[in-house]
């Protein structure tokens, strides 16, 4: 017993461990957060997977076996003691009771009344009639007994279960040495036989993941560092996949259609729909839908060339790596999953505006709000579907990558519209944003133009023409101040174009004395801005469209383009892409298991459940009449505590002797 | 269980039953046709178990049927406008879920307050005030229980559900739960001075309640993610949360039971005996509850995740749990331990307990995402 219960305190502080070390991560994570050091002494000892460990297994094991010898020590009396009435129990035994009365008297009870009362209040009894001596042995609330019985046979049937349906097969063929887990990210038809497992295994859980119109009739099972592949006495086409959405965006229902196919002849089996919490069971292997994602779309983008100002069409697809020149240089594009919808919560309604001048107020103002808000069960929150989106790295020959995130849809803040280019360059960073102005027509064309327009040095010289003749148009100045003024644009064109407005505050900083910076640069900020108008014209020119009326929206257009052109320097890519479609290839994924225990867990459940009653609840009472050597003897035994016990007595013995207390 | 049986019932017994039976009835008659055979099981089961709560403690047959006459008020008051309980005087300040659930905290904490009161005081009358305090904030958890229910629906047909799925929902539960249980085990051993130890846990609880939902707005109705989508839920987690109910009232229990025997208030407590058995059956409950609700979950996860048991964080921490009672249990009833150990076990219990049932979720990962800080 003492041994049994350090035991268990053994298996719940593994269990802890397991907990709080996240189990059956990549291996080279574990590394990676523990050092070689300490990996080297977790691996060994199985603390990356506790549950599996042999010395795990081994407590399990001893604690069933403890269990079960207990059953057996214990059971052959149990059973004696529960169908025993004891109705031989002499005279002296039951004077020892701490509950008995005795009075004189062979004839002052009706045995007939005797037996009905003791019917009435539950108990069955026997009768032993002999030598004169007449005695009624009485019991209820045996089960209580059984209820041990149950309640440990339980745990051994539960242990079984989790036996049958745990990894121990595989892992003493492993010991063995004819299965070795696979390591290697190889085609799983490439997986040599030592590490695929058959379809005759009693009892497996795997993984997976297939595209829409895929078929598969293979899981993977992970083990370790590496994985099994267990070949399925089926295969498996995902037809389609489908998710509902709530009108908060939150997911509502995740829906495979499924056909199970003969993996002979590719005749249909079963066809159906797998859901979360509604499984498929097919040939006693149950599929369940664990995951989902996408399974490879195609994707189009159009390509800005960031330096050159050409534009082309780029093909891709999601989850997948392609090579691409840029600037003459090889780069490889690895693009990541194709999200769809992405609900962002843009917090509270009118959040945001509480005046942050007075504390006092604004610590009432909070309080009210959150009060008047925890009035109401419906969510306020601001949600907003921010349309599909890609992420992709590019990555140089280096080796180094920079991440981006690009939205299809456009963007509406501030009463104009924009295209977000995510880009990050550190994956631990948040993404940081270009906000590409989009034209009347939700275009970045406009934008693209104004850009190469203002990046080319040739056009520098007419923008200048222009943004002088506009500055001067009313006379007034001599032309020599005309012609600094040009120069001067000229001069500010060049380097935004270096680097935007990163670079004009370089300039200021080599050219202009500390104390007179601010003004400058507010000078230079209305040049560059006015310049940008015109820069704005001899784009629309030199595409042979009309000039953009200046009108407010329009000028807003022209400063955000100043904005993104500026930011576009610190992008680290030589491409912007645009992402413009996309065909979608959901991918599904399953969790197939075959296993056996399941019943025999829930078998030993239901007992387990019985037997802790039984303990619980039911209570032992034994009563003894007994009605001879001319004396009738009233006895009661129990394991009720005292005080219920004295309650009990008190009543039968008003009920079965006469009134007068005698003896004691 | 002798108990149960017809001869000996009250005719409120039966007034009772027939109730339960009619309220189920009209139940059916008005949502019959949305439901599944598993949800018109789980009414008969429900209507059946009811009665028997009612006749195995008679203070139910009032505390029931009170609870579903607010409820039926209040939804009458909503006439299926959400915004109601915006305008709606009785909704406003009283019965609206959100209402009820003030009404409910504020009544917990001045219950605790003259708990305290009449024990420090040996006041009879403050405690019995205190008692009746309790009794009106239980009722007003399981009144918000109700009409939130009824909300959920008038937020949209698909987002309805039974108010069990988040920390939110389960706090409430769980402060209903535990008066209940306590006030059964008051009445049961005419020890209301426990009341002081007891109503401490439910406050804490009702302090989280606040900050959840002042803070973080966890009371507003969110729908149901679809690993929640289960009729499993709708028993796995008020088990559960019968266990946990008992294992705070036990250590609660405990704790007295440590003060007794340092003869601090330990004319005002019940005696050391009394309370050490309170707190044996407290654990009985809770243990064979926690058992069923952990079964349950097994057979959830097997419908849900493709395995009755995955060791993620929180089963095996409900397994930890398990096996703390299971132990604490053997001790008692094998080794006939008795006294301050297994007092400081069950106080060290709740630790345990309270990390399976919050920390968890706020720090570790797993399969169980419902319900994260
Ligand atoms: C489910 C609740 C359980 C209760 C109420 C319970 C109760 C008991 C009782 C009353 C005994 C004493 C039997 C006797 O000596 O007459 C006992 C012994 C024992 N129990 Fe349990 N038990 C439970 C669960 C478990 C579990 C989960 C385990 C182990 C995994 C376990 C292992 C043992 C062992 C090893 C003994 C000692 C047997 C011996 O000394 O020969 N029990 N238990």
């Amino acid at each position: 017993m003492r041994f049994a219960v350090s035991l268990l305190a053994i298996v719940a502080i593994a269990s802890i461990i397991g907990t709080v070390l996240k189990q059956g991560q990549q291996f080279i994570d574990y590394r990676i957060e523990f050092g070689d050091f300490w990996f080297g002494i977790f691996d060994p000892i199985g603390l990356f997977d506790v549950y599996h460990a042999s010395w795990f297994l081994a407590i399990l094991g001893f604690l069933m076996l403890s269990t079960s010898l207990c059953i057996y020590r214990h059971a052959p009396g149990m059973v004696k003691d529960i169908r025993s009435y004891r109705e031989h129990a002499g005279r002296n035994s039951l004077r020892l009771m701490a509950h008995h009365a005795e009075v004189e008297g062979e004839t002052v009870v009706d045995r007939q009344a005797a037996q009905e009362y003791l019917k009435r209040a539950g108990y069955r009894w026997r009768i032993n009639d002999a030598n004169g001596v007449w005695l009624l042995a009485a019991k209820k609330g045996s089960a209580q007994r059984l209820g041990y019985l149950f309640a440990h046979a339980a745990i051994v049937v539960i242990c079984i279960g989790g036996l049958m349906d745990g990894n121990l097969p595989l892992k003493l063929r492993e010991v063995v040495g004819n299965k070795k887990a696979e390591t290697r990210d190889i085609p799983q038809s490439k997986v040599p036989p030592e590490s695929r497992l058959g379809t005759g295994n009693l009892s497996f859980r795997g993984n997976v993941t297939l595209p829409e119109g895929a078929v598969g009739d293979v899981v993977f099972l992970s083990e370790g560092e590496g994985y099994f592949v267990q070949d399925l006495p089926f295969a498996l086409r995902l037809k389609q996949f489908q998710v509902d959405y709530y009108s908060t965006g939150m997911p509502k229902r995740f829906a495979s259609t499924i056909d199970v196919l003969d993996r002979k002849d590719g005749k249909i089996i079963k066809s159906g729909v797998v859901e979360v919490n509604k499984p498929l069971v097919v040939d006693g292997i149950a599929i369940y839908q664990s995951s989902f994602g996408d399974g490879g779309s195609a994707l189009q983008f159009t390509a800005w060339d960031l330096g050159g100002g050409g534009e082309s069409k780029l093909n891709a697809t999601s989850k997948s790596t392609q090579n691409i020149t840029l600037d003459g240089k090889p780069y490889t594009l690895e693009f990541g999953d194709l999200r769809v919808t992405n609900v962002e919560n843009m917090g509270k309604p009118g959040s945001g505006d509480v005046p942050s001048g007075d504390t006092s107020t604004v610590a009432v103002n909070k309080v009210e709000q959150a009060l008047a808000s925890a009035q109401s069960v419906k969510s306020s929150r601001n949600l907003r579907n921010m349309g599909p989106s890609i992420q992709y790295k590019l990555r140089d020959q280096a080796g180094q990558a920079v991440e981006y995130l690009n939205y299809l849809s456009p963007f509406y803040a501030d009463g104009a519209t924009y295209l977000l280019a995510g880009v990050r360059k550190d994956i631990t960073a948040q993404f940081q944003f270009i906000r590409v102005p989009l034209d009347s027509e939700n275009k970045s064309d406009a934008y693209m133009r104004l850009r190469n327009v203002m990046l080319d040095p040739a056009n520098y010289p007419e923008i200048a023409r222009r943004t002088a003749n506009k500055a001067f148009a009313d006379g007034g100045f001599s032309s020599t101040r005309r012609d600094d003024f040009q120069s001067v644009t000229q001069a500010i064109l060049q380097q935004f174009g270096h680097g935007g407005f990163t670079q004009i505050d370089k300039f200021i900083e080599s050219k202009v004395p500390a104390d007179k910076r601010a003004a400058v640069a507010q000078t230079y900020l209305k040049i560059l801005q006015n310049a940008t108008v015109d820069a704005m014209d001899v784009a629309q020119q030199k595409a042979g469209l009309p000039p953009l009326p200046m009108t407010a929206e329009n000028y807003h257009f022209l400063m955000d383009s100043l904005v993104a052109t500026s930011g576009f320097y610190e992008y680290g890519s030589p491409v912007f892409l645009q992402f413009d479609a996309f065909t979608e290839v959901k991918s599904s994924g399953f969790q197939l298991t075959r296993s056996p225990g399941e019943p025999v867990i829930f078998f030993g459940s239901i007992l387990l459940v019985i037997g802790i009653f039984c303990m619980f609840y039911l209570r032992e009472e034994r009563v003894w009449l007994r009605i001879g050597d001319g004396h009738t003897l009233l006895s009661l035994a129990g394991n009720r505590r005292p005080a219920e016990l004295d309650t009990t007595f008190a009543a039968h013995r008003n009920a079965l002797l006469p009134a007068i207390p005698q003896g004691e | 269980m002798s108990t149960l049986s017809l001869n000996r019932r009250h005719p409120l017994d039966f007034v009772f039953a027939v109730l339960m039976v009619l309220a189920a009835g009209f139940a059916f008659s008005r949502y019959g046709a949305h439901m599944d055979y598993y949800e018109q099981g789980i009414l008969a089961g429900v209507t059946t178990g009811l009665i028997w709560f009612g006749w195995f403690w008679p203070a139910m047959r009032w505390f029931l049927p009170a609870a579903g006459v607010l409820a039926l008020i209040a939804t009458a008051a909503y006439g299926n406008d959400l915004s109601r309980a915006q305008h709606a005087f009785l909704l406003k300040y009283l019965l609206a879920s959100q209402s009820a659930v003030m009404w409910m905290c504020v009544l917990y904490v001045m219950s605790t307050i003259t708990y305290w009161f009449g024990m420090l005081r040996r006041s009879e009358t403050a405690l019995g005030i205190a008692s009746g305090m309790s009794w009106t904030a239980a009722l007003a958890a399981l009144t918000a229980l109700l009409v939130r229910w009824y909300e959920s629906y008038l937020i949209g047909a698909d987002v309805g559900h039974i108010p069990v799925s988040n920390l939110y929902e389960v706090f409430i539960l769980f402060c209903l739960i535990t008066t209940l249980m306590y006030l059964y085990y008051e009445a049961r051993f005419k020890a209301r001075s426990m009341g002081a130890f007891v109503l401490l846990v439910i406050s804490a609880a009702v302090g989280f309640i606040l900050w959840y939902s002042l803070d973080r707005q966890a009371h507003e109705i969110q729908p149901l993610i679809p690993a929640l989508q289960s009729w499993w839920m709708k028993i796995h987690v008020p088990a559960n949360f019968i266990g946990y109910g008992a294992f705070s009232l036990a250590a609660m229990l405990g704790v007295a039971q440590l003060l007794v025997s340092r003869n601090v208030l330990a004319t005002r407590l019940p005696t050391y005996e009394t309370l050490g058995d309170v707190m044996y059956k407290a654990i009985t409950v809770g243990f064979l509850f926690f058992t069923i609700a952990t079964i349950l979950g097994a057979a959830w996860a097997a419908d849900a995740w493709g395995g009755y048991w995955s060791w993620d964080p929180k089963e095996t921490w409900a397994l930890i749990v398990w096996l703390n009672y299971a132990a604490w249990l053997h001790v008692r009833l094998v080794k006939g331990w008795r006294g301050n150990v297994l007092a400081w076990w069950a106080v060290v219990g709740l630790l345990v307990t309270t990390f399976a049932f919050i920390g968890v979720n706020m720090f570790l990962s797993g399969l169980h995402s419902y319900g994260g800080l």
